[in-house]
C-alpha cells in the first residue's frame, strides 16, 4: 500500500503540467452577431492545440482576442500566468514579445526587405541589441527556414510558400513561449502545404514553443498538432486527439472528416 | 425627424475624423519618437514631390505671365507684369496649386500605402511586433507632409517666378535683374508670411486625411482605391476651405 503512494505521489511530481494559455468564458460580439460565446481552451506548455472550424466560426477572432488586437466583451484570457485584459499596453507589447503571431496573410511589410522584415521586430523589442547579433539571428532563422538566399530579396519576389516560410522566421526571431498560427497553410499547393506543417512541427521542436493552430486544413490539423479543440457555434463543442474525433459520430464532428 | 442618410454620414465622417486628429496630438509629441522613420518620409514626401512641384510651378509662372500681358496692355500697364505675376504667385497661385499638387501626389499615396497595409494585416503585424503603428505610420507621415509643404512651395514659388521670366521674354526684353527688381519692390513680408503660415495647415491637411482614409481602409482592395482616392477628393476640398479661412483671417488682421 504505502509502495503504490509512493510511486502515485512519484508520478505527480514527475510531470509538472505548466499552462501558458488559459482562455475561460470567452465571449466576443459584433452586433447582433454572437462569434464566441463562453469559449474555454486551456494550451500547456510544449503541446500544440489545433482549433478546428468552419469558416467564419470565429478562430482568427479568438486568436487576436488572445494577443490582444481585439477586446473581448466578457471572460478572461490568461497568458504566461498574466490576465490579458489587466494589461497595459507596455505590458501587453512586454507578452507579445513571448507569443509569435503568424498571420494567415503573411504580413511581411511590402516596403522591406526580407531581411529588413526580420529585423523589424527585433529592433522594435530588443532596442540595445548589437548589429552583429541582429545579423546572427536573421542568419540563424532564416537557415532554420531553409531560405538564406533571399535575405535581401523583397517580400514580391518571393511565392507564396517562401513567404509563409520568412513569415514564420519573423515569427521565431524572438524565441517565443507561444506561437499563434492563423491558417498557415490556406491558399498554398498541397505539396507546399505539407512542407509547411512539417516546419511547425520541425520548428516547435527546435525552439520548444507551445503553438494554438487555427485551421480547418486536416492534413495540417494531423501533422501538427496533439490534441484539437472543436470551434462550433461559438463554443468549445468538444476535444481530443485526431484519431479520437476521427472516430466520433456526432455528425457535427463527422463532417470535417469527410 | 431623422437627417438624410448621406448627411449622417459626413457627420459620422467629419466626427471620426476629428477624433483621429485628437489621437493625434495625444499621442504624437510624446516618447518613443520615430525620428528616422520621419527622416525617412520627409525625403519621399518632400524631396521625391520636388521634380513635380517644380515643374508645375514654372508651367504655372509662364503660363500666368502669358495670360496676364493681354489684359494688362489694354490698360497700357504691362511693366506692371513681374509685381502682378509675383504677388499673385506668392499670395494665393502658388501655395493652393502646389498643395493640390501634393494632395494629388502624396494625397493618394499615403491612403492607398496604408489601406494596403491594413487589409494585408500588415498594420497589425506592426502592433504584434511591439510598435504603435499609429505613432510609427500615422504621426511621421502627417509631421513630414505638414513640414514639407512649405519647403516645396517656398521652392514652387520661386521656380514659377523663372517661369514668369521667361514669359516676359518671349514677347518682350527684360533682364534678370530688372524683373526681380520689380518682383521684390512688389512684395512685402505681409504678403509672403501669411501664405507661407497657411502651407502649414494645407500639408497637415492633406497628411491627416490620407493616413485617416487609409489608416481606416476596409473592403479589401477596393477599399484601398476608394481610400486613395476620397483621400484625394476630401483634402483638395479641405485646402479650398482652409485657404478661404487665412483670407478671412488675414483680412481681419489687415494684412490683404
Amino acid at each position: 500500500m504505502g509502495k503504490v503512494q509512493t510511486i502515485e505521489n512519484m508520478s505527480i511530481k514527475k510531470m509538472p503540467v505548466e499552462k501558458v494559455l488559459v482562455i475561460e468564458k470567452l465571449c466576443k460580439s459584433f452586433g447582433d452577431n454572437h462569434v464566441l460565446v463562453d469559449f474555454d481552451l486551456e494550451l500547456n506548455k510544449g503541446e500544440n492545440v489545433a482549433v478546428l472550424g468552419k469558416s467564419g466560426s470565429g478562430k482568427s477572432v479568438l486568436i487576436k482576442c488572445i494577443i490582444g488586437l481585439l477586446t473581448p466583451d466578457r471572460g478572461r484570457i490568461n497568458v504566461l500566468g498574466q490576465n490579458i485584459d489587466e494589461m497595459n499596453i507596455r505590458e501587453l507589447d512586454e507578452i507579445r514579445t513571448k507569443v509569435g503571431f503568424l498571420f494567415q496573410s503573411n504580413a511581411l511589410y511590402d516596403s522591406m526587405t526580407v531581411r529588413e522584415n526580420l529585423e523589424f521586430p527585433l529592433r522594435r523589442h530588443w532596442i540595445k541589441i548589437t548589429v552583429a547579433e541582429t545579423e546572427r539571428k536573421v542568419i540563424e532563422v532564416l537557415n532554420n527556414v531553409g531560405l538564406l538566399h533571399t535575405v535581401d530579396m523583397m517580400p514580391a519576389e518571393l511565392s507564396g510558400g517562401m513567404r509563409k516560410r520568412i513569415a514564420l522566421a519573423r515569427t521565431l526571431i524572438l524565441d517565443p513561449e507561444i506561437i499563434l498560427y492563423d491558417e498557415p497553410t490556406t491558399g498554398l499547393d498541397p505539396i507546399t502545404a505539407k512542407g509547411i506543417s512539417n516546419l511547425i512541427k520541425e520548428m516547435g521542436e527546435k525552439y520548444n514553443t507551445s503553438a494554438l493552430i487555427i485551421s480547418h486544413d486536416m492534413n495540417c490539423i494531423r501533422a501538427t498538432s496533439d490534441k484539437i479543440v472543436m470551434l462550433i457555434d461559438g463554443r468549445c463543442y468538444t476535444t481530443g486527439t485526431y484519431e479520437e474525433l476521427k472516430e466520433n459520430k456526432d455528425p457535427k464532428v463527422k463532417q470535417f472528416f469527410e | 425627424m431623422s437627417l438624410p442618410r448621406t448627411w449622417q454620414r459626413f457627420l459620422n465622417e467629419t466626427g471620426e475624423l476629428s477624433r483621429f486628429t485628437g489621437r493625434f496630438f495625444s499621442q504624437g509629441f510624446k516618447p518613443r519618437y520615430e525620428i528616422s522613420e520621419l527622416l525617412r518620409q520627409c525625403y519621399i514626401i518632400g524631396y521625391k514631390s520636388l521634380p513635380l512641384v517644380g515643374l508645375t510651378g514654372f508651367i504655372m509662372g509662364l503660363v500666368l505671365t502669358m495670360q496676364l500681358r493681354p489684359s494688362l496692355i489694354s490698360y497700357g500697364a504691362e511693366s506692371q507684369l513681374p509685381a502682378m505675376v509675383s504677388i499673385a504667385v506668392v499670395r494665393e497661385i502658388g501655395p493652393v496649386i502646389t498643395a493640390l499638387i501634393f494632395a494629388g501626389k502624396i494625397g493618394s499615396s499615403i491612403g492607398a500605402e496604408l489601406g494596403s497595409m491594413r487589409v494585408t494585416e500588415q498594420i497589425d503585424a506592426m502592433e504584434v511586433s511591439g510598435t504603435n503603428p499609429f505613432k510609427f505610420l500615422v504621426v511621421t507621415r502627417v509631421l513630414a507632409a505638414t513640414l514639407m509643404l512649405p519647403v516645396l512651395v517656398l521652392l514652387s514659388d520661386a521656380i514659377s517666378l523663372y517661369g514668369s521670366y521667361l514669359g516676359v521674354n518671349i514677347k518682350g526684353v527684360t533682364s534678370l535683374d530688372l524683373f526681380f527688381k520689380q518682383v521684390f519692390d512688389a512684395l512685402s513680408f505681409d504678403d509672403f508670411i501669411p501664405a507661407f503660415i497657411k502651407t502649414y495647415f494645407f500639408g497637415f491637411a492633406v497628411g491627416i486625411v490620407g493616413c485617416f482614409k487609409g489608416f481606416n481602409s476596409k473592403k479589401g482592395t477596393e477599399g484601398v482605391g476608394r481610400s486613395a482616392n476620397s483621400a484625394v477628393v476630401v483634402s483638395s476640398v479641405l485646402i479650398f476651405i482652409l485657404d478661404l479661412l487665412a483670407v478671412q483671417i488675414t483680412d481681419l488682421f489687415g494684412l490683404n
